[in-house]
C-alpha cells in the first residue's frame, strides 16, 4: 500500500514549518484536502476507498488540530527538531513564574468563592493578554533564534497558563449550573 | 426530472442514474421523511397529505401495529401498549429514566437498554423505533417508486454512543441502509445555509420533544464546520408538558393517577402549552375516568414561572458551547431555531437576550432537519449536486478510559472533528501480568462512575514481563457517524494481541436476525433470500463504483496487468451473480475489494495531490 503517512503535518498542507504561519492558508489547505478525501465523498464507493478515505481524513484532522493551536504547533515544531517537552516529567519552573502562578490561582479562587462571574470574566481577559504576549516571545524563539531549549521551557509555561484558562472556564461553568 | 427506475442488482447502471435516497428525522414527538426531487428538498406526505408522522406505536395482541395518527388517537385509552416518545428510551437503562415511575409503561430492566412489556410481548426501544422507520420507508418507496439506496437518519448532536448505536440498529431492523447518522442541528444548518447562501458563524438552537442541542457552526465557501456542540439528551418540549401536568394535579388536588387519566391530562397539558403561544391564558378541561372533572385556567405568566428553570437549563449548555468555540455572543451572525418547542415565546425571548439579537424563524422548525438530511442523503448516495459542499462535524462528549482509582482519562476530547483517532500507551503494573482489562467510558466527569460505560474488554496473551515492561497501545477510532471502535495491542518482543470491540449495548447481528424473525411482518421472509438480496445489492454497488473509477482514471493509474486483474475480479463477481449462492457472492466481493485496494490508494493519493496543487495555483 502506498498510503503515505510519512509526510509531516506541515508537508501535508504544503506550508513552511514555522511557528508563525498563515492560519488562513492552513485553513484553506485543510478544507481543500477534506473536500477531496472526506468519507462523505466515498459512501458509494468500494470498501477499500472508504477505508482509505477515513484514514486520510482522520490524519488531516489530526494534523489540522495540531497546527491550528499555537501550543500544539510549537510542540510539534520542537518534536520535528528533536526536542520533546516531557511536560509530565519535567516540572522545573523559575521561581518568578511559580510566584506569578500562585497569584493567579489565588485571584481565581477568590472570585470563584465569591461566585463573582464578572471578576472571572475580567481574569479571563487578563490571562488572554498575558498568553498572547508569551506567544509573541515564543514566535521569536522558534522562528528567529531557533533557541529550542528555551522555547521548550516557554511551552511548558504556556501549558500552565492554559490550565489556568481551563480553571476559569470550569469556575464559570459551575456558576452556570 | 429524475429517473425513477432502478436497475436490477448486479447490473451496471448508467452514471447519470438517480439513486433513491431519503433523509429521516426520527423525532421524539414526530418523525418525517424527505427527499431531493428535481434539485429541491421536499417532505414526503402520507395518502392524506400529512407530512408529520407522530412517533407513536401501538401494539395489538396479534403482534400487528398501528403507527402515527391512529396510534396517537388511542394513547389515552390503551396507554400500556401505546408507546410515545420512545426516543427517550433509546440506549438508556432504567436507572437513566428518573421519571419512569410517572409513565404508564411496564418497564423491564434489561442489560444495556430498558424494554417495555406490551400485549404483543416485550419490546425493545430499538424495535419500537424500527416500526416508525418502516412506515417512513414504505411511504418513501411508494412515493418514489423504487427501492431506496439508503437513508440519512438524524440524531440529536448530544446523543452518546449508546443512543447512536441504538438508532443505527433500529434502521437496520427496518431494512434501511444507513448512509450516515447526521446530527440534527447540523442537518438544520445545511438546509438553512444552502437556502440562504449564509456565510459566517451561526448557532443552531434545537429544542425538540425530548432533546436539546446547541451547535455553533462556521459556514464558509460551502464548508459547514461545527465548532462546538452541547446539549441535554433528556430535556425537551415533553418536560414543559410535564410541568403543566404537575401544576394541574396540584391545582385540582389530584393524586394516584390511573395511566389513562395521566395520559389524558398530559395531552391536555400539551394542548395548553401550544395554545399559550398565541393567547395570554388557556382553559384546561377534562373528565377523568372516575367522573371527576378538571376545569382550570392557566395564565401565560404562570406557565413562564413554572418552566423558568427548564428554559435556564438550555442556556447553560449554550454558553458552554460558545466558550468551547472560543466565541462571544456578538460573534454569532444568526441563531437558527429548530424544533417545535422553540415556538414558545419565553424560549424566543431567552435566546434573543443571550445572543443579543432576534432569532431566525424564517423556516419551518418541524421540517428543517428532515430537509437537511435529505440534501445530505442525495450527495452521499452519489447523486451529483450542483453546489459542492462539505460537512465537518464533531463528537459531543469526550471519550476515555478508566485508570487507577476509578478515574476517567480522556483520550479524545469533546468537540473533536470526526473522523478522529487517538492512541494512548499503557503498561502493566505487576510482574508477570498477562492480561489487562480495558474500560471505555464517555462523558466529561472525572470519576468513571459519573460517566457512561461503553465497553469493557480484556486484552489477553501479554507475554510475562516485569512490571512496566509491556507496551499496550489502545487506539480509539471514531468514524464519520460518530461511532467508536476501540482496539488494543501489546507490541513488544514481537508478540501481538489485538481485539476490536463494539460497545456492549449494540445489538449483535444474531440479535438483529432474531428480531427480524420474530417481527410479524418479516416472519414469512426467508432469511436466505434476504441475505442473497443484500449481497446482490452490495455487489452491484461495488461493480458500479469500480467501473466509475476505471472510467475516470483507470488508464492513467493502472498498468496493463493490474487492469487485467481488476477486470478479471469484476468478471468473476458478475459470474457469481448469475447463481443464487450469497456466500459465493460475498467471497467474490471481498476478493474484488482486495484486488482493487492498490487502485483505491493511488486514486486517494491523486486526490490529495490535486487539492494541494489547486492550492499552489491559487497562490500564484
Amino acid at each position: 500500500m502506498n498510503f503515505d503517512f510519512s509526510k509531516n503535518h506541515f508537508e501535508l498542507f504544503g506550508i513552511p514549518p514555522l511557528y508563525q504561519i498563515d492560519l488562513i492558508q492552513l485553513e484553506q489547505a485543510y478544507r481543500d484536502i477534506q473536500s477531496q478525501i472526506h468519507p462523505d465523498k466515498f459512501t458509494h464507493l468500494s470498501d477499500a476507498e472508504r477505508r482509505l478515505s477515513m484514514q486520510w481524513s482522520t490524519q488531516a484532522n489530526e494534523a489540522y488540530q495540531t497546527l491550528r493551536q499555537p501550543l500544539g504547533r510549537a510542540r510539534y515544531l520542537l518534536h520535528l527538531n528533536g526536542v520533546e517537552i516531557h511536560e509530565e516529567i519535567n516540572t522545573a519552573m523559575s521561581p518568578a513564574f511559580l510566584m506569578q502562578q500562585m497569584e493567579w490561582r489565588e485571584a481565581i479562587g477568590e472570585a470563584r468563592a465569591a461566585k463573582d462571574a464578572p471578576a472571572l470574566e475580567h481574569l479571563r481577559g487578563q490571562l488572554r493578554a498575558e498568553i498572547q504576549a508569551q506567544q509573541h516571545q515564543l514566535s521569536d524563539l522558534l522562528d528567529k533564534d531557533k533557541n529550542y531549549p528555551k522555547a521548550a521551557e516557554m511551552v511548558r509555561e504556556l501549558k500552565f497558563m492554559e490550565k489556568l484558562r481551563e480553571e476559569i472556564n470550569y469556575a464559570l461553568e459551575a456558576l452556570d449550573a | 426530472m429524475a429517473l425513477l427506475q432502478i436497475a436490477e442488482p448486479g447490473m451496471s447502471t448508467a452514471p447519470h442514474q438517480h439513486r433513491l435516497a431519503v433523509g429521516i428525522d426520527l423525532g421524539t414527538t414526530n418523525s418525517l421523511v424527505a427527499t431531493v426531487r428535481s434539485g429541491m428538498s421536499v417532505v414526503l406526505h402520507d395518502e392524506n397529505g400529512r407530512g408529520l408522522l407522530p412517533s407513536v406505536v401501538r401494539y395489538h395482541a396479534d403482534g400487528s401495529t398501528d403507527v402515527g395518527y391512529p396510534a396517537q388517537a388511542m394513547q389515552s385509552r390503551d396507554p400500556h401498549n401505546t408507546i410515545v416518545s420512545v426516543k427517550r428510551f433509546m440506549g438508556r437503562g432504567l436507572r437513566d429514566l428518573p421519571d419512569a415511575g410517572s409513565m404508564p409503561y411496564q418497564f423491564v430492566d434489561a442489560p444495556g437498554m430498558v424494554q417495555i412489556k406490551t400485549v404483543a410481548g416485550v419490546k425493545s426501544p430499538v424495535e419500537v423505533s424500527a416500526e416508525i422507520l418502516k412506515v417512513l420507508r414504505d411511504r418513501a418507496e411508494k412515493a418514489l417508486g423504487g427501492d431506496l439506496v439508503g437513508a440519512v437518519i438524524t440524531v440529536p448532536a448530544y446523543f452518546d454512543d449508546a443512543q447512536r448505536q441504538a438508532t443505527k440498529d433500529a434502521a437496520r431492523l427496518a431494512g434501511l441502509n444507513v448512509l450516515r447518522l447526521l446530527n440534527e442541528p447540523t442537518a438544520a444548518a445545511v438546509a438553512y445555509g444552502l437556502d440562504n447562501a449564509a456565510e459566517g458563524v451561526y448557532a443552531v438552537y434545537d429544542l425538540g420533544g425530548g432533546t436539546f442541542d446547541i451547535s455553533i457552526l462556521r459556514l464558509s465557501k460551502g464548508v459547514f464546520e461545527v465548532l462546538a456542540t452541547n446539549g441535554d439528551s433528556a430535556l425537551g418540549g415533553d418536560d414543559f408538558d410535564h410541568r403543566i401536568y404537575c401544576w394541574i394535579l396540584e391545582q385540582a388536588k389530584l393524586s394516584g393517577m390511573k395511566p389513562q387519566d395521566a395520559r389524558l391530562l398530559l395531552t391536555r397539558a400539551r394542548e395548553a402549552k401550544e395554545d399559550l403561544t398565541f393567547r395570554p391564558e388557556v382553559r384546561i378541561n377534562a373528565v377523568l375516568g372516575a367522573g371527576e372533572t378538571v376545569d382550570l385556567t392557566l395564565a401565560s405568566e404562570t406557565f413562564i414561572e413554572i418552566t423558568r428553570s427548564l428554559v435556564n437549563k438550555t442556556l447553560a449548555p449554550t454558553r458552554k458551547a460558545l466558550r468551547d468555540a472560543g466565541l462571544e455572543p456578538e460573534d454569532v451572525k444568526g441563531v437558527v431555531m429548530v424544533g417545535g418547542a422553540t415556538r414558545m415565546p419565553q424560549i424566543q425571548r431567552a435566546v434573543g437576550q443571550l445572543f443579543r439579537q432576534e432569532p431566525l424563524n424564517n423556516l419551518d422548525p418541524d421540517k428543517v432537519v428532515a430537509l437537511g438530511a435529505a440534501i445530505q442523503a442525495n450527495v452521499l448516495a452519489g447523486n451529483r449536486s450542483d453546489d459542492d459542499w462539505l460537512l465537518l462535524d464533531v463528537i459531543p462528549l469526550s471519550l476515555g478510559l478508566e485508570t487507577m482509582g476509578g478515574l476517567a482519562e480522556k483520550v479524545i476530547p469533546r468537540n473533536s472533528t470526526i473522523p478522529v483517532a487517538r492512541t494512548q500507551e499503557f503498561t502493566t503494573y505487576k510482574d508477570g501480568q498477562t492480561a489487562m482489562s480495558i474500560h471505555v467510558v464517555q462523558g466529561e466527569r472525572e470519576l468513571v462512575s459519573d460517566c457512561r460505560s461503553l465497553a469493557k474488554f480484556e486484552l489477553r496473551g501479554i507475554p510475562p514481563m516485569v512490571a512496566g515492561g509491556a507496551r499496550i497501545r489502545v487506539t480509539f477510532q471514531v468514524d464519520a457517524d460518530g461511532l467508536l471502535s476501540v482496539s488494543a495491542r501489546e507490541k513488544s518482543s514481537g508478540v501481538e494481541a489485538s481485539v476490536v470491540v463494539k460497545p456492549s449495548y449494540g445489538l449483535s447481528d444474531d440479535e438483529i436476525a432474531r428480531m427480524l424473525l420474530t417481527s410479524q411482518e418479516n416472519a414469512k421472509v426467508d432469511m436466505a433470500s434476504r441475505a442473497l438480496r443484500e449481497q446482490q445489492v452490495e455487489a452491484g454497488r461495488l461493480i458500479e463504483a469500480i467501473e466509475a473509477a476505471l472510467t475516470e482514471n483507470g488508464d492513467t493509474l493502472l498498468g496493463a496487468t493490474e487492469r487485467a486483474e481488476i477486470d478479471e475480479g469484476m468478471a468473476a463477481l458478475r459470474r457469481t451473480l448469475e447463481g443464487a449462492n450469497h456466500q459465493l457472492i460475498k467471497e467474490q466481493i471481498e476478493n474484488l475489494n482486495h484486488i482493487s485496494e492498490m487502485f483505491a490508494a493511488r486514486r486517494m493519493d491523486q486526490s490529495v495531490q490535486k487539492a494541494l496543487t489547486g492550492l499552489k495555483l491559487e497562490e500564484l
